[in-house]
């Protein structure tokens, strides 16, 4: 089992994620941002959080058309599973692998604590080891975490139940309360909250661990 | 028309590109900046959109066409901002 973690300049979640990943039994290639390819034989590619390029220009807006970013999109087109976190999710977004954007927190504040986060759907290999409804301590760290969408892709969305994960308390001025969305074929999940931070008894919460252990459990099935 | 960009050559083709968060989507700095300016007295703005500005310094031959593509391709994202682009 191969998961790939690109790592930008700014990346700062890249090692967690890695660590995550690793626990749940996949072997893990760091990929750098001038890199043009991923690894051979990649199951998952994560896109980590942190801060790319210093957030110029827009959040994310950067790394998208970078070398390694052209390698994510082909593999997400191609069926690949792909999770983008925080950043990574910004990113996905500006890439247009994933629909919406990542606009300034309502309340202009950068927000870093634990947030309840409910599970909107179960029927994805990122949220199987869920029941929807659960409700899951994750953690939030950031200042661009308030998606946007127009009202007809929100209703796509919600219509192909491609809403991962909802917040429980609104932290950010998402629409809807989204969280975390699904690409179409359900092989990509964007997320501003951190599985990854929520994956280990260190952490001080293990809620997002049945996250990783599922897919290593779709990639172990395949 | 005509606007100057600090550190160009005087001769160089330029363009202005205004990016703007397109409306009907918050934007909470501006809002921020109404409440500061009603704070200060300033009670006559009824509201405060802020966008961004870049200015572009072109190589000979470079169209509004061209720069109307680089806005498409990354300096707006279209989801949420709209632009406008003066050629000098």
């Amino acid at each position: 089992m191969k998961a790939a973690v690109v790592v930008f300049p700014g990346s700062n979640c890249d090692r967690d994620l890695a660590v995550a990943f690793e626990q749940a039994g996949f072997d893990v290639s760091m990929v750098w941002h001038k890199d043009s390819a991923l690894p051979a034989g990649v199951d998952i590619v994560g896109v980590p959080g942190g801060f790319s390029y210093g957030d110029y220009l827009r959040c994310g807006a950067i790394a998208a058309q970078s070398p390694i970013c052209k390698a994510v999109v082909d593999h997400a087109e191609r069926g690949g599973y792909a999770i983008g976190i925080c950043n990574g999710f910004q990113i996905l977004t500006e890439t247009g692998v994933l629909p919406g954007a990542l606009l300034r927190n309502a309340g202009l504040k950068y927000i870093c604590r634990t947030v309840d986060l409910k599970v909107a759907t179960a029927d994805s290999v990122f949220t199987e080891g869920y029941n929807v409804g659960d409700v899951i301590g994750v953690p939030i760290a950031h200042h661009d975490g308030n998606y946007f969408a127009d009202e007809a892709t929100i209703k796509t969305l919600q219509d192909q139940d491609r809403v991962a994960f909802t917040y429980e308390d609104n932290p950010n001025g998402s629409v809807a309360d989204i969280a975390g969305i699904l690409s179409e074929n359900r092989r990509v999940l964007g997320m501003m909250p951190h599985p990854e931070r929520a994956a280990d008894e260190g952490h001080g919460g293990t809620d997002g661990a049945a996250m990783f252990r599922a897919l290593a459990g779709m990639v172990a099935a395949a | 028309m005509g606007f100057a960009i600090e550190n160009l050559r005087d001769d160089a083709m330029k363009a202005r590109v205004h990016v703007m968060l397109k409306n009907g989507v918050l934007d909470p700095q501006g809002e921020a900046v109404r409440h500061a300016l009603g704070a200060l007295g300033f009670d006559k703005v009824e509201g405060v959109r802020q966008g961004k500005v870049i200015d572009l310094e072109l190589a000979e031959g470079a169209t509004e066409a061209d720069v109307t593509a680089m806005c498409e391709k990354l300096l707006a994202n279209t989801v949420i901002e709209s632009y406008s682009i003066e050629m000098q």
